[in-house]
């Protein structure tokens, strides 16, 4: 039985150094050409008075035709004692190197072809650079037009010598450097009887030697999510296995969160399948915990985690026309993953031709930067998992490049003020979501602000903004004139609405945890956000808030030393219609924590754009 | 999506159930001609009606329409090609999912698998978007849509031990009969059958292991000349 798995070979290198020459007679010679295109390239040749063109196989469109060039990245497949074969074609024309990059990007192996008549060129040192940050190891090096030459022997060699010379530079070694007539069909499957001073191997034979680019069964788990279904109270988290592997019971990180929860099970369709699931599979699986999952975050065992940071260095190959302009915008993608970054500094620009110090940034530049995101990033480098990485610019692809190095800082806390003439929607653009009052009301001991503080911490990680508003920072300045009667509880807790609606105007998303106990003067603070408003309540009995008692206030008014405590000697109107009901007698810390970033994600999100 | 019933957009349908975990989340719509064979209507009925698909039957415009300098065989493509357009100016459709392969012909192979098209459903194939490392362009500007090809690196093989492995349902008139089947599924009067004796999923495999007869031998619009399916593309055929 033949190898299942198809090989898929880039074939790349100048514009005129004969590639789809190559791949034309590949197909002829292993018998892959289909009935009557023979035939019909014959025709086509004839009628344009060339002789026989085998990059006629592959040049489909007219307007290639005409230019004689090829376009685009193309695929065809060949089939060779018994194996199966993909060629990519990628186009040498310095204008297309985009479609190259799409091309090579899918490849197990690379052909670099040279023409024997011009040597190492511009293009070739650009796609060998090209191979070398995509990744690809198994490379052969076709010499070719070595019918122009002779068949000569000294032409082949002071070629070999150039080129390796080059690609150890590269820090790449050929399988072999093998001289060859594409046009002719020399050295390509059988040995060449014009160069009996060749004994090396044939291109296909090196083809055949080749193994498909191995999956990353080995390496740890990294699962990025694509989607969330929600099936009623359940929720699949569906994504493919980059690497390593996933099974029931694990325990599983989310990163950039760093949450943890068990895998409850591994879901597929029609049936469930084994309860494991390997590198290469695209699955579903379930938590036994309801932990906040999103699209883009990357699932990972604990303890291999990828790295958690807010900057990183990178080496950028750089496609669009317009350069990169330090302290831009951009969109930093990881497969589903996506952050929006700014490039906060070039620190070195390379020339792919001579592999110089260049001195400006610019297309077809590989540059090394500084990449800084607002939100937490999960990075892997080459070490720790897949570090390739897609820049865009708006919805343009602008580079790919990988992740160097992760930095490992904080980032400061600087205040921007706005200027005037700033709309609530232009805010909430620029931040990425809109601002909300998260009015927490509930019992003393219900976990208003361990809550409001985890919650705070998570929001903030996510590159959100947000502030907690409590008893201490806001006693301690604002409301320092108030005491505790009847008319300073409601005053305190106006003002603490008027600046929490403040706060939410301004973009932020503010946490406000507050007794609060009166339904009308949750009401006053509900009037003065608006529809930016949202009241949860914490529910928990008395005896349970009674018996945790973390300040020790119950006992107090229970010895009378507080006056007017709520659930002891003062009323507590429990909101009848809360927006968010968390039972922190009942569900765990966890869970009500997890509710609440979910339920402020929701409600903060931007309206998606049409 | 696009469903014409045949192999290979039944396969992507089966692959959006698996997505999706038994149901397709988004319309199927078929394009419809009204010169499918009788068993490839059964077949969508009973099919749409079983996986209670939201099927979308869009009329193409009659032939009569069309840019009479096309070969009359080309023109089923071509009314097709005007449906489809009809079909996104009406629905505002941001996105198409077609099931069109690299190796089914030389200008396919040039796609992208997010492949964005002015809503007219020109392609500029000079001015592709990059797509590598698992980027995909999904978006894109006003008056755009985008093509999605999941099948984009599929061969036909592929399909067919794909079906093999998942047992998806498929037109009866795929297995021979009489020494005769269909490899490729189009109009009835410009598709015809081959010889071959081939009536089970395991024998269509061995079958195409080893022939060098192209697919689409059986659909007489591709030998109009080379440049049909080129001008059919750049208007906007899948």
């Amino acid at each position: 039985m033949s190898d299942e798995r198809v090989l898929a070979i880039v074939i790349v290198g100048h514009v005129d150094h004969g590639k789809s020459t190559l791949i034309g007679r590949l197909l002829h010679d292993t018998g892959s050409l289909p009935d009557g295109k023979f035939d019909e390239i014959l025709a086509s040749s004839k009628r344009r008075g060339v002789p026989i063109e085998w990059s006629f196989v592959l040049d489909a469109l007219q307007a290639e035709r005409d230019q004689a060039i090829t376009i685009d990245t193309t695929r065809v497949w060949f089939r060779h004692d018994g194996r199966r074969y993909a060629i990519i074609d990628a186009p040498g024309h310095r204008q297309f190197i985009a479609n190259m990059l799409s091309g090579a990007s899918e490849a197990d192996a690379a052909i670099l072809m040279v023409d024997v008549t011009e040597g190492v060129s511009e293009q070739t040192r650009r796609h060998a650079y090209l191979l070398g940050l995509l990744g690809i190891e198994q490379v052969v090096v076709a010499i070719n037009k070595m019918d122009a030459v002779g068949y000569d022997r000294k032409a082949y060699k002071s070629v070999a010598a150039e080129i390796r010379a080059h690609l150890a530079e590269l820090d790449i070694t050929p399988a072999a450097i093998v001289p060859i007539s594409a046009r002719e069909g020399d050295a390509l499957i059988a040995p060449s009887a014009n160069m009996p001073w060749y004994t090396g191997p044939t291109i296909i034979e090196m083809l055949a030697g080749f193994a498909p680019a191995s999956s990353r069964a080995d390496g740890p788990l990294r699962l990025r999510v694509q989607d969330v279904y929600r099936f009623g109270t359940r929720r699949i988290f569906a994504g493919q296995i980059e690497s390593g592997q996933l099974a029931q019971g694990d325990v599983i990180a989310v990163a950039p969160a760093g949450t943890t929860a068990r895998v409850a099970g591994i879901e597929r369709w029609p049936n469930p399948g084994p309860p494991l699931a390997r590198a290469g599979e695209s699955i579903g699986f379930t938590l036994d915990t309801p932990v906040y999952v999103d699209r883009g975050d990357v699932i990972s065992h604990v303890g291999t985690m990828p790295a958690r940071a807010f900057a990183c260095d990178v080496a950028l190959f750089w496609l669009a026309e317009d350069p990169p302009v330090p302290g831009e915008r951009l969109r930093l993608q990881f497969g589903p993953t996506e952050a929006r970054v700014t490039l906060e500094a070039i620190t070195r620009v390379i020339d792919t031709r001579s592999l110089e110090t260049a001195a400006e940034a610019g297309q077809y530049t590989v540059l090394e930067a500084r990449l800084r995101s607002t939100a937490l990033l999960a990075l892997d480098t080459r070490e720790t998992g897949s570090p390739r990485c897609v820049v865009l610019r708006g919805n343009e692809v602008v580079a790919g490049g990988t992740v160097l190095a992760v930095v490992d800082e904080t980032r400061s806390s600087n205040l921007t003020p706005h200027a005037h003439l700033v709309s609530r929607d232009e805010r909430a653009e620029r931040r990425g979501h809109r601002g909300a009052v998260l009015w927490m009301t509930g019992l003393s001991g219900s976990g208003k602000s361990t809550l409001a503080m985890a919650l705070e911490r998570r929001l903030f990680e996510r590159g959100m903004n947000v502030y907690v508003l409590d008893g201490d920072n806001i006693r301690a300045g604002i409301n320092r004139d108030l005491g505790f009667s009847a008319d300073d509880r409601t005053e305190n807790i106006r003002r603490v609405g008027e600046v929490a609606a403040l706060f939410a105007d301004a973009g932020i998303i503010a946490i406000a945890a507050f007794i609060s106990p009166l339904a009308r003067d949750r009401q006053t603070a509900r009037d003065a956000a608006g529809d930016a408003f949202h009241e949860i309540a914490l529910t928990a009995d008395l005896a349970a808030c009674e018996a945790r008692d973390v300040k020790g206030l119950y006992a107090r008014a229970r010895r009378g030393e507080i006056a007017e405590f709520t659930g002891i000697s003062a009323p507590y109107e429990a909101p009848e219609h809360p927006d968010l009901l968390l039972d922190t007698g009942r569900d765990s810390f966890e869970i009500n924590l997890e509710r609440l970033v979910e339920y402020t994600l929701e409600k903060t999100a931007l309206p998606v754009k049409r | 999506m696009l469903w014409s019933m045949g192999k290979d957009s039944t396969a992507l349908l089966w692959l959006a159930r698996k997505a999706f975990f038994g149901s397709v989340p988004f319309p199927v719509v078929q394009l419809e001609t009204e010169m499918e064979l009788p068993e490839v209507y059964t077949f969508r009925d009973e099919l749409a009606r079983d996986w209670q698909l939201d099927l979308r039957i869009e009329l193409c415009p009659p032939e009569s329409s069309v840019d009479q300098s096309l070969a009359p065989n080309s023109r089923a493509a071509a009314r097709k090609t005007e449906g489809l357009k009809n079909l996104l100016e009406r629905e505002g459709y941001r996105g198409v999912i077609v099931g069109i392969r690299r190796d089914e012909q030389a200008t396919r192979a040039k796609e992208r698998v997010f492949s964005p098209r002015a809503t007219s459903g020109d392609w500029d194939v000079r001015h592709q978007p990059a797509e590598f490392w698992g980027h995909y362009t999904t978006d894109v500007g006003e008056g755009m849509h985008v093509r999605i090809h999941p099948l984009l690196r599929w061969t036909e093989l592929d399909v067919w031990r794909y079906h093999e492995r998942e047992n998806i349902p498929l037109v009866s008139l795929y297995f021979a009969r009489d020494g005769y089947r269909y490899r490729s599924l189009g109009e009835k009067n410009i598709t015809t059958p081959i010889k071959s004796d081939a009536a089970t999923l395991a024998e269509i495999i061995a079958e195409l292991e080893t022939t060098t007869q192209p697919e689409r031998a059986g659909r007489a619009m591709d030998h109009d000349s080379e440049d049909a399916f080129e001008k059919l593309r750049s208007a906007g055929y899948m």
